[in-house]
């Protein structure tokens, strides 16, 4: 991890840390957990689109899969809800597994409609096997981790963050390694990554696996903390959504899924005072910055920062 | 080292290989030459399994190897450049070779996501090795600059440093001297004699350059329609006459 990674996250553990003291009330704190959980999907988003360059228009489907999977285990079958949780996971990588049969063989907007098919797929499974349909169910158990129940909001803003703080460092870490040289050796060509002895085949299945398991370990997080769930939540929008979020924040950087994330969620809770044109302002708003933006903020403030440094950095 | 027991490839209906039939010894520097659609792109395509003949047998270190994967042919110990380049335009020069000692290393996501400590250690190795490759190729001096900046002779070479890093037995080099200019060409020929006298790998190499060819090869295939018209040493394929014919003469011209 470089210096400015780790400063990046330094400075978002600190912010998190003094959120609870610097707002009132539990409505900023629950944006936050809503951030938090969004983040974990778009950072999966990030590393499956932006270094191994594979487009999904389905997170929502493993995100629906970690929420449900989860909630079932732990209300019908009651299961401790980290154990289902770590189910629900393994559940959507084995979705993952069956996405990624297809998906090898197409590339680019053959991709993104196969996987929006699945995202589909997934959510008319919710509507029709999940418990109690279209209009979803409650009551499910929070999560308890050593005999501690994280009901509160503080609680469980705290801990959503600190796993957002783990998933990074883990997605930093696999980025700058040997995979994540792989990941973006196929980006940049198929050809001579197999003539170099990559195992592409397996590390396309493998990145969709990692995309998956932080979509549904997301999924499983909203569930557990919102205590009740409806396929909507799960529907093609999300996936619409959390492309949003690695586009606006950028695609070739972590932390541009984080940013992302934390905008998309905020943006239309501080458009409220617009009332019934907020949905205008905030396409509005949308359009422009992929205009003007259009490498993503993250990239576009590195690039800036080392044009004032006046080094030459080839990456961040 | 390599043994070619009559290739054939159609594309259809057009004969772009026929029964082509040679041996590489081992340590030795051999040229592919011939007009333009003679089959010599196919035949390395052919041999490191990214396009498979259509009939015969290609023997590597041994082993018959067509059929197998351009992966697994690649982590036997077969590497190669290519024509048109094909380098991870978006990585540095040094990562560019770090990925060709991947074929060598086994990380995988949770051991370098947990920072393992054998993750560690084979990521330094690999670094080292890399550095001292880029060394070897004398890119060093560009080593944190992106593959995509660099002068297209030098990106031939930064090719050739990547396919060193895999550790090949063999090097398949596809028009190595397209686009250099005459010092680069020189360079490059010292590089490629370096490889086979201090690194003892065994090369194949398509090249139009006749210079070039006459200086590093130790033996010629010469292909004209997909087949082997004449094969021997730089003296003997100049003084051939179908060769004359069909290639040196139409160069001469």
């Amino acid at each position: 991890m470089g210096r400015g990674n780790f400063m990046a996250l330094a400075l978002m553990l600190l912010g998190v840390a003094g959120m609870p003291f610097l707002t009132s009330g539990s409505y900023a704190l629950t944006v936050g957990i809503f951030a938090g959980i969004n983040a974990l999907v778009a950072i999966g988003l990030c590393i499956l689109m932006g270094s191994a360059g594979q487009v999904s228009l389905g997170q929502a489907g493993f995100y629906g899969i970690g929420a449900y999977v989860s909630s079932v285990l732990s209300i019908k079958f009651g299961l401790p809800v980290a154990l289902s949780m770590i189910a629900a996971m393994a559940v959507a990588s084995f979705a993952a597994v069956l996405l990624a049969v297809p998906a090898l063989r197409l590339k680019g907007h053959y991709l993104a409609v196969a996987t929006l098919g699945f995202g589909e797929i997934i959510n008319v499974l919710l509507n029709e096997w999940g418990p109690g349909g279209p209009s979803g169910f409650g009551d499910i158990p929070h999560l308890t981790l050593f005999g501690y129940t994280l009901s509160s909001t503080t609680a469980n803003f705290y801990f959503i963050w600190i796993c957002v703080a783990a998933v990074i460092i883990f997605s930093l870490n696999i980025l700058n390694s040997r995979t994540g040289r792989s990941l973006r050796a196929i980006h940049g060509s198929e050809t001579a990554s197999i003539a170099m002895g990559l195992d592409i085949v397996a590390l396309k299945m493998k990145v969709f696996i990692l995309s998956a398991v932080y979509a549904s370990f997301a999924g499983a997080l909203y569930a557990h903390y919102v205590t009740f769930i409806s396929p909507s939540s799960f529907n093609l929008f999300y996936s619409v959504l959390a492309l949003m979020m690695v586009v606006l924040g950028g695609i070739t950087n972590v932390w541009g899924g984080v940013a992302g994330a934390i905008i998309i969620t905020i943006l239309p809770e501080l458009l409220r005072k617009f009332e019934e044109f907020d949905v205008l302002v905030y396409g509005l708003i949308l359009t422009l910055s992929l205009l003007f933006l259009r490498k993503g903020i993250v990239p576009l403030l590195i690039e800036k920062a080392v044009r004032l440094k006046g080094g030459s950095g080839a990456r961040a | 080292m390599l043994e070619l027991n009559g290739i054939s490839k159609e594309f259809g209906g057009v004969r772009a290989l026929s029964n082509v039939s040679f041996t590489v010894k081992a340590g030795s520097v051999s040229a592919l030459i011939g007009p333009n659609g003679a089959g010599k792109s196919t035949l390395l395509n052919a041999i490191s399994g990214i396009d498979p003949p259509d009939q015969g047998e290609v023997v590597f270190a041994g082993e018959r190897v067509n059929g197998l994967s351009p992966m697994t042919i690649a982590r036997r110990g077969l590497s190669r450049t290519f024509q048109h380049l094909e380098l991870f335009g978006d990585m540095t020069v040094l990562e560019n070779v770090i990925v060709g000692r991947n074929a060598r290393t086994k990380a995988g996501f949770l051991a370098s996501g947990l920072r393992l400590p054998f993750a560690l250690r084979e990521e330094r190795e690999s670094r080292k090795t890399s550095e001292e490759i880029l060394d070897y190729i004398k890119l060093s001096h560009h080593r944190d600059d992106l593959a995509s900046n660099l002068p297209i002779g030098e990106q031939r070479v930064l090719e050739i440093g990547r396919a060193l890093a895999t550790e090949p037995k063999l090097l398949l080099l596809d028009e190595p001297a397209a686009g250099l200019n005459m010092r680069e060409t020189r360079d490059l020929g010292e590089l490629i004699k370096r490889i086979r006298t201090e690194k003892g790998i065994t090369i194949i190499l398509v090249e139009h350059d006749m210079d070039l060819v006459m200086s590093i090869s130790d033996a010629i295939t010469v292909l004209n329609f997909g087949e082997v018209i004449a094969r021997g040493t730089p003296l003997e394929i100049q003084k051939n006459p179908l060769v004359i014919a069909a290639y040196l003469g139409d160069e001469e011209a």
